[in-house]
């Protein structure tokens, strides 16, 4: 009897060392995002990697979007903040690598960013070193959503071609129906219409012509795609130059808008925000019959470590988790967010269509290429439009501006 | 010396938070105004480039004289509006007529509130389409513009709204100045037949200048730090297209990134600080001692 008690004992003993063991390996990573909407996908998706990798845990801690940023660059300078950092792409990330403040990330330690495209590896890599830092999360898409009930009651078909989103717009006005909800008030959205509407007047070898110093902002491919967006004005909602973001978003859902000009990373957030709307996201209108109507791409961003994180060999199975099928199939159903991984299963038709539009689409041309030094053609343009369409300068003043100022770090607007 | 001694250890502890939060940050920001940045981390020595170019190259030069421009408008703005407003209300007050503690109550109470809430609720109350301001305007036929969207009236609407948020406390420090000077002076005065706008201009408006050095200062120094109304109310890009842009959003958005972009630009954004810094505090030192030369003790 004795024997069988110190046999427990040892057992009991033995257990709890195996538990005293496993919290010492345990490890608990944070995660830093600008994303706080996200925590409870984030929460379902870290507790699939704790059971693919037991002992470690993954904290979220998610801050305002607008001092994100801010509070990141604070704490890394410091030598602290998370292990693994969300975040942005292109510009945005550069500043922080540059600093030396992400840990790069090499095919050897994380295989895993074979799984991603060219383009998508593009948006986080630190040109100076050809050095990928951080994962890339999703792919955005730029094009034209339609409120399907707003257009069957009004007896009309979305449009497909410039000509048609006029005379489309006129009908939907004369029947009390405000055509496209976007406002003028939210600089970045101002940036979304522009590019929405004015790619497919580019033409093909624009992008390529200004990245190869052959044409500026003031090629008259740029000057006439700009223009046209002055011929919205009287489609726009009344008082459109003082409509924000949140208020373009409530006209379009109410029902009071037909259209908007946004991005694919709405298509969740609008069913979150009214689960009956009835929407389809269609490519921008071509300037005639029969022309190509490329949507405008871009990579949203990314997960990175950070370089002083005590936690490295941990964190980087977790980046390459999260740059497995597995997680992207999962991100994309949870989050609404295309996933730029190779092989992913898009189950929404909506955000399916939206992938398929990727191919052929053109980039977003400033945060692809001009975020990445002062002053950001995003911050050049997203004044400057509201200027234009407020009719205190012209198209050409516009681009004459964007040259001026993109000129003052891009070598080739420099030759010109 | 056990007295020397008690003095400096209650001094410590704010010298200490001053020193941590205020003179380290200034002498940080005055050091990084003179590098040139390699993404967030200071790179090498480059003399008075970021100023040459925040004060001589386009576009920063333009941005940076385009939000002075706006500050003195508002510093003018409210100085005429806001203050003159705040020094008639203080003689109403002053009078004392039936009801004055409960309008005394009333006008200062905006003052309590957060510049969030203030810039929120008139954010909402101007808004083109929901706003009460335009719809009431819509009762009586008359198609209010986008306040916060229009170049025209944008700026104005946020000083509108500065003003209506602060007026109660110049009108206080005003009244204040008044109730010091003597009823013998007043009374007299009267007797002689000074009317209302006599007594204010001659009378009063002397013998509270100690009152209007302090409103002046403050306003100054206030109108050249201007960020939250037009942060809430215009965004960090003092929308639309610059209309609204200010000093201090225009420091903001260099030095930590707009929303729009996320590129943080230290270099320049310092410069901004110390010329922002270097102003406000000269023009305010030279102020005042003009100001004080004719303060009359009463």
């Amino acid at each position: 009897m004795a024997g069988f008690r110190i046999g427990r004992l040892m057992l009991a003993a033995t257990a709890l060392w195996g538990m005293g063991v496993a919290a010492a390996r345990a490890t608990e990573l944070t995660f830093w995002t600008w994303r706080p909407e996200d925590k409870a996908a984030y929460t379902e998706l870290f507790n699939d990697f704790t059971k693919a990798n037991p002992g470690i845990t993954v904290k979220f801690e998610a801050f305002n979007t607008e001092n994100y940023a801010t509070i990141l660059s604070t704490a890394l300078a410091a030598g602290r903040g998370p292990d693994v950092i969300h975040t942005r792409a292109y510009g945005g990330l550069e500043q922080f690598a540059k600093a030396g403040y992400l840990l790069a990330l090499d095919k050897a330690e994380v295989p895993e960013l074979g799984n991603l495209p060219d383009d998508a590896l593009a948006s986080e890599t630190l040109r100076a070193d050809g050095k990928v830092y951080s994962l890339s999360f999703a792919s955005q898409t730029l094009g034209l959503f339609i409120n399907q009930d707003v257009f069957a009651k009004a007896g009309l078909q979305p449009p497909q071609t410039w000509d048609q989103l006029i005379s489309v717009s006129k009908a939907l006005k004369e029947k009390g129906i405000i055509p496209i909800a976007n406002g003028l008030a939210t600089g970045w959205m101002d940036e979304v219409m522009v590019s929405v509407f004015i790619n497919p007047f580019l033409g093909p070898d624009f992008v390529k012509d200004l990245l190869a110093g052959k044409a500026t902002f003031e090629d008259p491919r740029y000057i006439n795609a700009i223009s046209k967006l002055l011929e919205l004005r009287d489609f726009l909602p009344p008082g459109a130059a003082g409509v924000d973001y949140a208020t373009a978003q409530q006209l379009f859902l109410s029902g009071r808008a037909a259209m908007f000009a946004g991005g694919s990373f709405e298509i969740a957030n609008f069913r979150k925000q009214n689960p009956k709307i009835n929407m389809d996201f269609i490519l921008p209108p071509a300037p005639t019959a029969g022309a190509p109507r490329p949507a405008s791409k871009f990579f949203d961003g990314g997960y990175a470590i950070n370089a002083k994180s005590p936690n490295k060999a941990d964190a980087i199975k977790l980046i390459r988790w999260l740059g497995t099928k597995q997680f992207g199939d999962k991100f994309s159903m949870l989050l609404g967010n295309i996933s730029p991984i190779k092989g992913v299963e898009i189950k929404d038709p909506l955000l399916a269509k939206v992938a398929q539009m990727n191919p052929d689409a053109m980039p977003y041309i400033m945060a692809v290429y001009f975020r990445y030094e002062s002053p950001t053609g995003s911050d050049l343009l997203q004044s400057g439009i509201q200027k234009m369409m407020a009719g205190s300068i012209t198209p050409q003043q516009l681009g004459a501006d964007l040259t001026q100022g993109i000129g003052r770090y891009f070598a080739p607007f420099q030759k010109k | 010396m056990r007295r020397s001694l008690w003095i400096a250890a209650l001094l410590a502890p704010g010298l200490l938070v001053m020193a941590l939060f205020v003179t380290w940050p200034l002498l940080s920001a005055f050091r990084y105004a003179f590098y040139a940045f390699n993404g967030l981390v200071p790179d090498h020595f480059i003399g008075l480039r970021n100023f040459s170019e925040v004060l001589l190259e386009q576009p920063f030069s333009g941005w940076t004289f385009r939000a002075f421009r706006h500050n003195v408008i508002v510093f003018v703005a409210l100085m005429i509006f806001q203050n003159g407003l705040a020094y008639l209300v203080a003689f109403a007050l002053l009078k004392a007529l039936p009801g004055h503690r409960v309008h005394q109550v009333i006008v200062f109470l905006p003052v309590v509130l957060s510049a969030v809430i203030v810039g929120f609720l008139w954010k909402l109350f101007l808004h083109p389409i929901f706003g009460v301001v335009n719809q009431a305007l819509a009762l009586v036929g008359i198609a209010g513009p986008a306040w916060l969207g229009d170049e025209s009236t944008a700026l104005g609407s946020i000083i509108f709204t500065n003003a209506w948020h602060w007026m109660g406390f110049p009108a206080l420090i005003f009244l204040a100045g008044m109730q010091r000077i003597s009823k013998e002076t007043l009374e007299a005065a009267r007797i002689d037949g000074a009317t209302d706008g006599v007594l204010l201009s001659r009378i009063i408006w002397p013998l509270v200048a100690p009152s209007a050095t302090i409103v002046f200062t403050l306003t100054f120094i206030g109108s050249f730090n201007w960020f939250e109304l037009p942060y809430i109310m215009a965004g960090v890009n003092g929308t639309p297209g610059g209309a609204t842009d200010v000093l201090g959003l225009y420091f903001y958005r260099t030095a930590f990134g707009s929303a729009n972009s996320g590129l943080q630009d230290f270099g320049h954004g310092s410069a901004l600080a110390v010329l922002m810094f270097l102003f406000i505090a000269g023009f305010s030192a030279i102020s005042l001692r003009f100001l004080r030369r004719r303060e009359i003790e009463v």
